[in-house]
């Protein structure tokens, strides 16, 4: 199979390859696909007190249609709002490498990523704030 | 220095040798005559190149000339084997054996024959993809008519058990034929001391011309008939019409001289080649895995799963070295090799696997290339796999959920 350009690049030179940590509750963490197909994706976001994203990481098992999925993800939602990366959409990425049909599978999961990174940030914030108010009363009674 | 790109996947073809070149050239110009021209000395002289050829074909399987039929390759050999003798022995019985480790020549082949009323029989394998002769005993019925069990696997390199099998067949009165693709060559065959009735063989395998192949068939002992499946000039004896391919098989029958001149060094030389690879690696990374048989291998094949590591990544992380995976990205199907899973080789691990394929044009250096660099590229790709993370993290991968399913 021919790579476009673009898959080769950001297979070649992977941007935003690591982790974050992964308690930190301004780290937002999904983890998706499954080994057993052949592709387990990564991707966690950093978001700023602004609802920015600040910074974004992947790891991925999968081809390299997969790993350049995961690479331009990551460049895309950096300096995005937390509602605009929700609306990435998986032929947003498929366009812009050039994804042949068999490989739209990849995008398909990039996206499935970023909405699960997308979903623990607002989980946990949410949680936070609800812990918040609930010690509130009791740190009075106490 | 070594040259690249580096050629390491010689099951899926190999180059032409260049003494076999020789031999093939001058039937493109000087002596292009029809081998089947009997009024004129062009006919005589190309009809001589393929009589030649065919002694020198059965000479490697210890057959006779009168028993090769020559074929357009590996793949209407095994047709014509299968097809030629279920058509021709349906009175006696519809039932065939085989194997779900076989090559799609023969599993699409009797799975049509299924759709014309035969019955198949798909024998599974031993964890290494070894046949046990037991079950082809347990599978026979009075109304089966063929065994169709390859002689070495084109993924993992096992070798079967053809002389027990053979045995069987023979004491059984059942027919036996061996897809012989991979092994000839490469590992010594014998029709006679095996009880093979037909086998099929393939030129491009064994550093011959591609577009040229032969299909054994036995001429007594028993004498085994087979209906063709190409009609036309009665060519090969009735078996398979058609003009014969002069120059590539006068090639092919050079590749089969020089493979039964050259077998017992050239496979030892082989052998330490794959081995000098497999440590090399083994040395160096941890949780690799060997797909099929440690010691019932062709000298030449070395599937390793590369954990944590999806096969394609790999492969296009190693792009100066030509090699295949049996990872579902690189077939259309998004399956993983259907070998590997018959085998019982779990799909995560079959995702990541490389079929190195080691050839008479290999050299020391280039194995010492390929080490390197799988080393470097797999541990690369390691720091970029979130299981490998996961792993070192002390989390067992088999504890999680995973959501998706395909």
């Amino acid at each position: 199979m021919a790579y476009s350009e673009k898959v080769l690049d950001h297979y070649n030179n992977p941007r935003n390859v690591g982790s974050l940590d992964k308690n930190d509750p301004s780290v937002g963490t999904g983890v998706v696909g499954a080994p057993a197909c052949g592709d387990v994706m990564k991707l966690q976001i950093k978001v700023g007190e602004d609802g920015v994203i600040e910074d974004a990481r992947f790891k991925t098992f999968g081809c390299g249609s997969a790993i350049a999925s995961s690479s331009l993800v990551t460049e895309m939602v950096k300096g995005m709002k937390v509602d605009d990366a929700l609306k990435i959409k998986n032929v947003d990425i498929a366009r812009e490498l050039s994804l042949p049909p068999v490989k739209i599978h990849c995008s398909v999961l990039a996206e499935d990523a970023i909405r699960a990174a997308l979903e623990d940030y607002r989980r946990k914030k949410s949680q936070s704030a609800e812990n918040a108010e609930e010690s509130l009363p009791l740190a009075v009674n106490g | 220095m070594v040259k690249l790109p580096i050629y390491m996947d010689n099951h899926s073809t190999t180059r032409v040798d260049p003494r076999v070149v020789e031999k093939m050239l001058p039937y493109f110009t000087d002596e292009f005559g029809n081998a089947a021209s009997r009024s004129h000395p062009f006919g005589w002289h190309a009809e001589e190149a393929v009589e030649k050829a065919r002694e020198q074909v059965a000479s490697l399987i210890g057959a006779n000339g009168k028993e090769i039929v020559f074929t357009s390759g590996a793949t209407e050999s095994d047709n014509l084997a299968i097809k030629g003798v279920a058509s021709f022995y349906k009175e006696k019985g519809k039932h065939i054996i085989t194997t779900r480790i076989e090559h799609k020549a023969v599993l699409d082949t009797c799975k049509r024959l299924e759709q014309e009323g035969y019955e198949v029989t798909y024998l599974e394998t031993g964890k290494s993809g070894v046949v046990d002769v037991k079950d082809v005993e347990a599978a026979m019925r009075p109304d089966t008519i063929l065994v169709s069990v390859m002689a070495a696997n084109n993924e993992i390199g096992t070798v079967q058990p053809l002389e027990e099998i053979g045995r069987l067949c023979r004491q059984k009165g059942v027919l036996f034929f061996t897809d012989a693709v991979q092994a000839a060559g490469k590992i010594p065959l014998d029709v006679e001391r095996m009880n093979i009735d037909l086998l099929a063989l393939s030129a491009h395998k064994m550093y011959g011309p591609k577009g040229v192949g032969a299909l054994y068939v036995r001429r007594k002992n028993p004498r085994v008939r087979i209906s063709p499946i190409i009609d036309g000039g009665g060519h090969e004896r009735g078996m398979r019409s058609g003009t014969l391919n002069v120059p590539a098989i006068a090639g092919f029958g050079e590749a089969c001289r020089l493979a039964q001149e050259e077998m017992p060094e050239e496979s030892k030389r082989i052998l330490a080649l794959r081995e000098r690879l497999h440590q090399g690696l083994a040395s160096q990374l941890e949780d690799i895995y060997l797909n099929g048989d440690p010691v019932r291998r062709l000298p030449g094949n070395l599937n390793l799963s590369f954990a944590y590591v999806e096969g394609e990544a790999l492969i296009m992380a190693i792009s100066d070295v030509a090699v295949s995976s049996g990872s579902a990205c690189t077939s259309a199907s998004l399956e993983p090799s259907y070998v590997l899973r018959a085998l019982g080789v779990e799909e995560e691990l079959a995702h990541t696997s490389i079929r190195f394929g080691i050839g008479r044009f290999n050299t020391e250096e280039e194995i010492d290339y390929v080490i390197n660099l799988v080393v470097n590229k797999v541990r690369k790709l390691r720091e970029m796999s979130p299981l490998y993370e996961m792993v070192k993290e002390g989390i067992d991968l088999k504890s999680i959920h995973w959501a998706s399913a395909h």
